[in-house]
Parts: C-alpha cells; sequence; structure tokens
C-alpha cells in the first residue's frame, strides 16, 4: 500500500510553489493490513498533522528508497549541523576565534578544536585567514559552532588554508552540483588545466592554480556556468581549452 | 548587518593580480565598465548603471524665498542617500563616513563649479526663487559609487524641466505642464567624477575600481573635468603622489569625460527625439524585453471508445448536399452558368458559419478549448535590438 509514494510520484521533477499540500487519508479500520511507511522529508517539505506541506518554491527530487525533497534556489546561507563551510576569521579573542560564514551571526571556533592543538600548542590562525570547518551546533536559538577536526580527533582536510588563491561567492545550488558524487562541471573543468578548488556549503568557493590568469580564467568559468545548459558549457570549456593552449 | 569582511587570501590575489595588470573582470587598467544611462517618464528622472553599480537621481523644483546673502540667485540643494538595498554595511539612519565624503563631493562637484546658472532661476529678486533639489539614491553598490553618482546628477539636471513663469509687476504666475511647456534648466557645462585607485603606495593606477578593488586600495584621486577644465580634485587615503602622477590621471581623465559626455547628450538626445515622436518613454521602455511566456500543457487522453459510433451518428444526422448540377448552362459568347447563385451570405451572423464546420471536424483531432489569454512562446529579441529605447550603451 503506497498511497503516499504514489501521491509524490506524481510531482517528481515539477515546480511546486510553498503552499502545496500532500494529503494522506488514512484507510479505514476495517482493513487488516496497514502497512507503516516511513518517509524522509528532506529540506523545503514540513510535516503538518495528517499532511506534507511544501514550504519552499522548488523542484520536488526523489532519491531511493524514500527520500523526497525540494531543489530551490537562494544565495543566502543559513548555518546546518555537519555541513562545512568556508569561513572568514574575524576576531580572536581570548580562547575562541569568532568566524565570519555568511549566515546571520558569525560562528565561534575554539582553538582547541584543530588537529594536534593543545594548550600550550596553538594553532597558527591570523585574523583574515580562511578556514574550512564542520558546523557542531547550528540551529536558530544559538549561536554556530565550528570545528577544524572529526570525531575521530583527525584533520580530515579541515583547518586554516589558503595564503594564495582566489576566494569568491556563488548560489548555493550550484555549490550542491559541484559537491555532486559525479559533477560534470569539475570533471569538464579538471580537463583544461590542473587547480585546487575547496567548496564551502555557504556558497564561498576557493581556488588556486597555477598563475593568476589561470585563477582568473576557473573562477570566471565557475561563475557564468551557473545559468548555462551542460551544452552551452562543454562548447565554452572547449573553446577556452583551445584559446589557453 | 555586517558586511562580509576581506579575507587575506583576496587581498593578497588581488594585489598579486594588479601587479601582473590583470583585474578580476578581465577589463584594462584604463577601463570602465558598461555605462547604461536611461530616463524615466517624469522630467528629471535618470537612473545610471556603471557595471553592475546603479544609482538613481530625481531633481525636482520649487519656489521659496531666497538666502539673506544672494537674493538674486536660485537655491540648489543636494542630497546623496545609501539605500540599505545596496549593501548590508548600509543602515539606514547612520551618519557613515562614506555617507558624508559622497555628499560633500557631490555637492563640490556640482555647485562650486558653477556649473547651473542660479540667476536665471530668479523670478522675483529677494521673494522668490526656485530651489532645485536633487536626490540621489544609491541602489547597488559594486565600486566606484562616486562617478556613478556625478553621471546621474548632471543627467538628470539636463534632462529636467521646470514650469514656466510669467511676471506682471508683482504678481507671478506658474503655468502647468499643460498650458505652457516647461523649460530647460541652463547649464554651462557638465562636470563629471573620474574615480582613480592606487596601489601598493602608489606604483599602480587603476580607473574605475569595482567594490572589491575599492577594499585594497591605498588611496583614491578623484578629479572631475568637462572641457578639459578641472573643477575639483579630492585625494583620500593620506597617500602621497607625485606632480606627473597627478598630471597623467588628469589626462586619462579628460579623455573619459569626454566620451562619458558623449554618452549622456546621446541618451539625451534620444529621450528628446522619442518624446518628440511621441513614442513612447520612461524605464519601462529601456528595460529588454527577453520574456518567454508560455502555456505548457501536459498531452490529454481522449476517450476514444465510442469514436465510430459517433462519427457514423453525427454523418447520418447531417443534411444531404444538394444535387450537383449536370453541365453548366450557356447563357452567352463565351459566359456559362453553373447552378444558381447562392444567397447573399454576408449579413448572416459569424455563429451559423461555425456552427456548420465543426460537425464535419473529425473526432481524432484533439481541441484545445481555452480561453486562456497567455500567448505562446515569444523571444522578443529582434524586438530589444531595434526598440527605440532612451539608454545610450557603451
Amino acid at each position: 500500500m503506497d498511497t503516499i509514494h504514489a501521491c509524490f510520484k506524481e510531482k517528481i521533477g515539477e515546480v511546486l510553489l510553498p503552499g502545496d499540500v500532500f494529503s494522506f487519508r488514512l484507510p479505514e479500520s476495517g482493513d487488516g493490513s496497514i502497512k507503516s511507511e516511513k518517509i524522509i522529508c528532506g529540506p523545503g517539505l514540513r510535516r503538518n498533522g495528517e499532511e506534507v506541506r511544501v514550504c519552499k518554491s522548488g523542484i520536488l527530487r526523489h532519491k531511493q528508497p524514500n527520500m523526497y525533497w525540494i531543489d530551490s534556489q537562494q544565495r543566502r546561507y543559513v548555518p546546518a549541523k555537519g555541513e562545512s563551510v568556508i569561513g572568514i576569521v574575524t576576531t580572536k579573542s581570548g580562547d575562541v576565534f569568532k568566524v565570519d560564514v555568511g549566515g546571520s551571526e558569525q560562528a565561534s571556533l575554539s582553538y582547541l578544536a584543530f588537529e594536534g592543538a593543545t594548550k600550550r600548542n596553538r594553532p597558527n590562525v591570523q585574523v583574515g585567514d580562511l578556514v574550512y570547518g564542520q558546523f557542531t551546533i547550528a540551529n536558530k536559538d544559538m549561536e554556530p559552532e565550528l570545528v577544524c577536526i572529526d570525531s575521530c580527533g583527525r584533520a580530515n582536510g579541515m583547518g586554516v588554508f589558503g595564503a594564495d588563491g582566489l576566494l569568491f561567492k556563488v548560489s548555493l545550488g550550484l555549490v550542491r552540483r559541484l559537491l555532486a558524487p559525479q559533477s560534470e562541471i569539475i570533471k569538464d573543468l579538471e580537463k583544461i588545466f590542473p587547480f585546487e578548488l575547496v567548496v564551502g556549503m555557504n556558497g564561498r568557493v576557493w581556488v588556486k592554480a597555477k598563475t593568476v590568469q589561470q585563477t582568473l580564467i576557473v573562477t570566471n568559468l565557475l561563475e557564468t556556468s551557473e545559468n548555462m545548459t551542460s551544452q552551452q558549457r562543454q562548447t565554452l570549456f572547449k573553446r577556452v581549452a583551445e584559446g589557453s593552449l | 548587518m555586517r558586511d562580509t569582511p576581506l579575507s587575506n587570501c583576496e587581498r593578497l590575489f588581488l594585489l598579486k593580480a594588479i601587479e601582473q595588470k590583470k583585474r578580476l573582470d578581465g577589463r584594462e587598467t584604463y577601463d570602465y565598465r558598461n555605462i547604461k544611462i536611461s530616463f524615466g517618464s517624469d522630467y528629471g528622472c535618470c537612473s545610471v548603471e556603471l557595471g553592475k553599480t546603479r544609482v538613481f537621481c530625481q531633481v525636482s523644483c520649487e519656489l521659496v524665498p531666497p538666502k539673506d546673502s544672494r537674493p538674486t540667485e536660485g537655491i540648489m540643494f543636494f542630497n546623496l542617500e545609501l539605500s540599505p538595498m545596496a549593501s548590508p554595511a548600509f543602515e539606514p539612519n547612520r551618519q557613515s563616513e562614506l555617507l558624508v565624503t559622497l555628499n560633500r563631493q557631490l555637492e563640490r562637484c556640482l555647485r562650486n563649479s558653477k556649473c547651473i546658472d542660479t540667476e536665471s532661476l530668479c523670478v522675483v529678486s529677494g521673494e522668490k526663487v526656485w530651489q532645485i533639489r536633487v536626490d540621489v539614491h544609491v541602489l547597488n553598490h559594486d565600486g566606484n559609487l562616486m562617478d556613478a553618482a556625478s553621471i546621474a546628477a548632471i543627467s538628470a539636471l539636463s534632462h529636467f524641466r521646470r514650469p514656466d513663469v510669467a511676471i506682471q509687476g508683482r504678481d507671478v504666475t506658474v503655468f502647468s505642464p499643460e498650458e505652457r511647456d516647461p523649460i530647460p534648466l541652463s547649464i554651462y557645462h557638465m562636470p563629471i567624477c573620474v574615480s582613480f585607485a592606487f596601489f601598493l603606495q602608489g606604483s599602480y593606477l587603476l580607473v574605475d575600481p569595482c567594490e572589491r578593488e575599492e577594499r585594497v586600495k591605498d588611496g583614491l584621486v578623484i578629479a572631475m573635468n568637462k572641457h578639459r577644465e578641472i573643477c575639483s580634485i579630492q585625494s583620500s587615503g593620506g597617500i602621497m603622489l607625485l606632480k606627473d602622477q597627478v598630471l597623467r590621471c588628469s589626462k586619462i581623465a579628460s579623455v573619459k569625460v569626454s566620451e562619458i559626455t558623449e554618452l549622456i547628450n546621446k541618451a539625451l538626445e534620444n529621450d528628446r527625439k522619442i518624446r518628440k515622436e511621441g513614442g513612447k518613454f520612461g524605464f519601462a521602455e529601456s528595460m529588454p524585453k527577453e520574456r518567454i511566456t508560455t502555456l505548457k500543457r501536459d498531452e490529454v487522453p481522449v476517450e476514444m471508445t465510442d469514436v465510430k459510433e459517433t462519427a457514423n451518428d453525427i454523418v447520418n444526422s447531417t443534411e444531404t448536399t444538394t444535387e450537383a448540377v449536370p453541365s453548366p448552362v450557356l447563357v452567352g459568347m463565351g459566359t456559362a452558368q453553373i447552378g444558381e447563385g447562392i444567397v447573399n451570405s454576408w449579413a448572416l451572423e459569424e455563429d451559423e458559419e461555425d456552427e456548420s464546420q465543426t460537425e464535419d471536424r473529425k473526432t481524432d483531432e484533439v481541441m484545445l478549448i481555452s480561453d486562456s489569454e497567455e500567448e505562446e512562446v515569444v523571444i522578443l529579441h529582434e524586438e530589444a535590438q531595434k526598440s527605440t529605447n532612451t539608454s545610450g550603451e557603451k
């Protein structure tokens, strides 16, 4: 009995607006076999008693076996627990750094939350440096907290970085496309020339290539590939690759 | 709200790029961004886009008593406002240093250069003069607000028309725009600000800095020029400049100003021509119309089970056609007549004709009956290119 799945299925891939409702009427009590289904409502969907409401405008997406979410476009970041972001250190006060992550509040980062940091051995972080970290606390009632260390105590790629290179901002939708497992944009970009890339879920991207010109090229390509179809993007990248050779 | 701070790596990268003569958006060192000037439907309303920086200006006038020290001169009042929608760093009702600097610079630019003839604004000496009020609003901040504000202010002043007045003895009659055409202000020349940004203790120079470049710059020189006459120079940031650097800047500025003045004049001319021809003018016309209006509808399944029976019924119930006339009847030399003439159908209502047509329609054709007023896909590229817009593009 998958009435719920059927309800959702006909709307997968369609544009939904806030206020759209999926209501599931429970079957009559005479029916003996009532299987309980578990649906995971992702961002943009909210349960409201017996119905699921859409609260963001976007396209309904589905992932097997039972995950549904709304794919929406926005540029402003709202901190969420577990997401890895690029932050800029703004102040150093005592034991805690204040980091700007693009949200409404600055996040706090303790100096002990780095790999190999002790009270005697402080990490080398200055004001204005870039840090890549994860949120441990990020809800609407408290100040968000970042750490540059995972649960085992290892850095795992996080920490201070970026003496060189360029930081720029893109929309959150593009960031998700870049971070997808088999991202076409990254694959296409790799073919042009080698570069280092750090992508934060708050829309910030850091790029470093061998020369300043190449870094600028990658920056501009990433910024423009937001609104292009994959066809247009591939022709553009091909043109750039031929031009730079 | 606070603005995002500039990270060290951005600063270093920008300076390194400038050393190699590269800018973030690929411009050359002396290049301006794309300037777009458009006028609104009211006189004196102007919007200027310098790349992504957007500035809006409105000029208005009022009859007031003059200042005691200058009874025969009109009054000019300038006001620049940083709207919070321009940047997260701008908060409403807060006097920041940037606001004061911009206001002061705009005043010096337009008032002290005497570009407007204030004597002509006098109506009755000592009693009534025109007060011209220039309000500039910054709508989006992407660097170089001063240039955009000065271009907007002088364009709006050139575009503005004040009401006509007639003086008979001590009576002053102010005519409304319908009674008599409003008169333009008498403007002697067009002063325009050109901003320069210096980096690394004055070794490198950039024209028209964008927002990120502005954060990294050391000092800034604004020189204003019209016909190769400097109206004002301002240097901020405490940077030491050599004499030949300042001279070089003024030479660059004179070239840029002549280009910008030509652009403003072209935009004004366009607008004037459109108004005279009676065409549509205003902001709505100067926006490119890349409109996609579509009505997408999914395929509608059609019930086809009893099509054959319905078709047969319809065919059987229609009237039999009239018999064909066997052969033409010869009327005269070279003239033949086939059948009788039919009744003149011009006076018939159109409904009757439609009904006879729908009966014969085949049923396997899906009819889209919709009274929606939306059009099909319309992409008006060609219209946007040849549209008579009032903007001048660089």
